[in-house]
């Protein structure tokens, strides 16, 4: 049997729709959907260079047993700065409230189930599945007919979360392969201010893919600061579906780590819903063997006076591959817009590859908009110049291309967190931070 | 030190060094001059290993190796310095790391221990204070976002730290108002002593007004065709190029 077969399979297995306090409805249109619409295949348009259908003609275990990872595993994958950070984790999926640490006042966590239901019962019929409006697949659709597994954070208006939310997402392949589906809904009240870094982890040598999907609403006065971090083993793909939505005037600032894994794709999607909301969207990428990665961005520019900047970079070294298509819409009603987006890309090996795809589709005829790419090798006149200062070639490239990190680099502003990218970054290059 | 007999170098197989001969020994300044294309900057980017240029006939020996044969990075290590024309601008990589990173390759290359934290620290200092360098330049990325007067300047600071045995200055002085020039030369001033050597390339004189040159040589059409005391300098100031490129008319 194939995955997909299988995973239709265990969705008819589950409770029927009127067990599921109103997440039944979205469950059902989601699954009718996925059948609709299938696993993308690279005759679509948003995965016509990456190709996932491969990962559903093998089989896995999904739903996999998640009290197989002990605490001893947890800690060899923690985060610098746990010691003072809430920790969620996530095993094969599924929420782990004993090894998950929370320690901020004012931060909820509940299974979306039970969030249905009960006081935050509006947010979540309001802003579940939002991310569908953007992204029309079934790889979506398939996260979606699982949601009933999902987790909501809520943040209280008004509070500042001092430490920063660690979400770890480990697979355990050891006995099998394993597909996981963490799914997360995040509600930053007015006022408030969050940090989150996420990481993903597979453990064994068996394959994991892992289709990943959170999504964040971010009310007025707001702050919400996202940071990703890709370092999974070669044989862990993913796709990783971030979603915000600034329903109020409100700041965003992500940024996104990508250095191993086997395939990954990014989705991010940036909602600006309402005046004079701020987001700021960075993303580095090193790739080497045989690894993909793809970003795909849309920022929605949809009420006026709002600003959007991003930068994306990435080095792709021996066979690896790259994609980067960002989408910028202005909305008619979103005059005095501010949209800047910009992709580098730096090919190290003959056998490296990108395609990068910027675009514009703008409604609105007063705003200031600008967006740019650029593929090149490494420039052989900074190389000279280092060299010509005893410099050995190969001490030159890691400055160079560490120097074409850093902008990035800078932009983690939670330091224990920036230097520990620093220094995955600097180990990648062999290049000595002292 | 430093021996050139009868260099020829091609770009894209055009000819531009046709046959240099030039000895330099250690105290000594040497100053090049010639019209725009004459081969100046070519000589300088040949000796210091860009690989753009194709040796085609000659030798250069260097410190009693065969200079030619050296990668750029062995030629900084035998004590080789080029001052860049154009200084490259490279974002993200701060001055105070690149010259750490390239004091302590050199130290290697020569056999010598890395210079540690406390080490480089005190050097650094010195030089600053001897080529009169501010220590917020050298904390930015290096030369990004610099005036002219700022790049030149952290060119004359590395070669302070490197303290290379030949120092090759390629038109130093463009792009630099009279004070800025000034400023430099005081720099490479202080750095002159009986066992190095400096090599100005230059197209005006004024630069030789503050590094006053042992021996001017006048490099026209790849060649040097005419050599003299630093009083050469104030003859080609005052009759131009043309003089030079009457007299040698046939040759060209």
């Amino acid at each position: 049997m194939n995955n997909l077969e299988y995973i239709k399979e265990r969705y008819n297995q589950l409770p029927s729709i009127n067990d599921l306090n109103g997440l039944g409805v979205i469950r059902q249109k989601a699954f009718e959907a996925l059948n609709k619409m299938g696993i993308p295949t690279t005759r679509h348009e948003e995965w016509k260079y990456t190709r996932i259908g491969s990962f559903f003609n093998k089989e896995y275990q999904y739903q996999a047993n998640q009290s197989t990872v002990s605490a001893n595993e947890l800690s060899a994958v923690r985060l610098p700065g746990y010691e003072q950070a809430n920790e969620m984790v996530y095993i094969n999926g599924r929420y782990s409230p004993e090894l998950s640490v929370i320690r901020s006042k004012g931060l909820t966590i509940q299974p979306l189930q039970e969030a249905a239901r009960n006081e935050y019962k509006d947010i979540v019929s309001k802003h579940l599945g939002h991310s569908s409006n953007y992204l029309k697949d079934g790889i979506m659709a398939l996260s979606t007919a699982f949601v009933q597994d999902g987790v909501f954070v809520h943040v209280k208006k008004g509070q500042i979360i001092e430490h920063p939310i660690y979400i770890y997402n480990i697979t355990d392949a050891r006995q099998a392969n394993v597909l996981a589906q963490p799914r997360t809904l995040v509600y930053v009240g007015e006022n408030a201010q969050v940090k989150f870094v996420e990481t993903f982890n597979t453990l064994g040598t068996q394959e994991s893919f892992t289709n990943r999907v959170i999504e964040i609403v971010v009310e007025k006065d707001a702050i919400t600061e996202y940071y990703k971090i890709q370092t999974d083993a070669s044989h862990a793909s993913q796709v990783a579906t971030t979603h915000i939505q600034q329903i109020g005037k409100s700041y965003t600032h992500t940024v996104t780590v990508s250095l191993n894994a086997g395939l990954v794709r990014n989705n991010l999607n940036i909602v600006l819903d309402e005046q004079y909301c701020e987001a700021h969207l960075y993303g580095i990428y090193l790739q080497q063997g045989q690894s993909h990665i793809d970003n795909h961005t849309v920022v929605d520019h949809a009420k006026p006076h709002c600003e959007s900047n991003e930068l994306y970079k990435g080095m792709l070294d021996d066979q690896s591959t790259g994609v980067f298509n960002g989408k910028i819409f202005v909305r008619q009603d979103a005059q005095k817009t501010n949209a800047y987006q910009s992709n580098k890309n730096i090919l190290l090996a003959e056998g490296a590859s990108v395609n990068t795809k910027p675009q514009l589709e703008i409604f609105a005829d007063d705003v200031k908009c600008s967006h740019g790419c650029t593929i090149g090798r490494l420039d052989d006149e900074s190389l000279f110049y280092l060299r010509s200062r005893g410099i050995s070639e190969s001490t030159a490239r890691s400055l160079l291309l560490h120097g074409f990190a850093v902008d990035i680099l800078e932009q983690i502003k939670l330091a224990p967190i920036r230097e520990y990218v620093d220094k995955l970054i600097s180990e990648r290059l062999e290049f000595d931070l002292a | 030190m430093l021996s050139i007999k009868n260099l020829h170098a091609n770009i894209d197989d055009k000819k531009i060094l046709k046959g240099i001969n030039l000895e330099i020994k250690p105290g000594e300044v040497h100053a090049i001059m010639g019209p725009n294309g004459s081969g100046k900057s070519t000589l300088a980017s040949v000796l210091a290993g860009r690989e753009d240029y194709e040796v085609t006939e000659g030798t250069v020996e260097f410190a009693g190796k065969d200079l030619l044969d050296l990668s750029p990075e062995e030629r900084a290590g035998e004590g080789l310095f080029l001052a860049f024309q154009y200084p490259v601008e490279i974002p993200g990589l701060s001055t105070t790391n690149f010259i750490k990173t390239a004091v302590n390759e050199v130290r290697k290359y020569r056999g010598e221990e890395p210079l540690d934290a406390v080490a480089f620290l005190k050097l650094m200092k010195e030089k600053m204070a001897m080529v009169n360098i501010d220590q917020s330049l050298l904390s930015r990325s290096l030369n990004e976002g610099f005036s002219g007067g700022e790049k030149k300047r952290n060119e004359v600071f590395q070669m302070a730290m490197l303290q290379p045995k030949l120092a090759i200055l390629d038109e130093t002085d463009s792009g630099l108002d009279i004070d800025a020039i000034r400023i430099v030369a005081n720099g490479v001033n202080k750095l002159r002593s009986k066992d190095n050597a400096v090599l100005v390339v230059t197209h005006y004189q004024r630069l030789l007004d503050y590094i006053v040159p042992d021996f001017v040589h006048v490099l026209y059409n790849g060649r040097i065709v005419k050599s003299g005391p630093k009083e050469l300098a104030f003859e080609l100031e005052e009759k131009g190029y043309d003089f030079i490129k009457n007299e040698f008319k046939v040759e060209a």
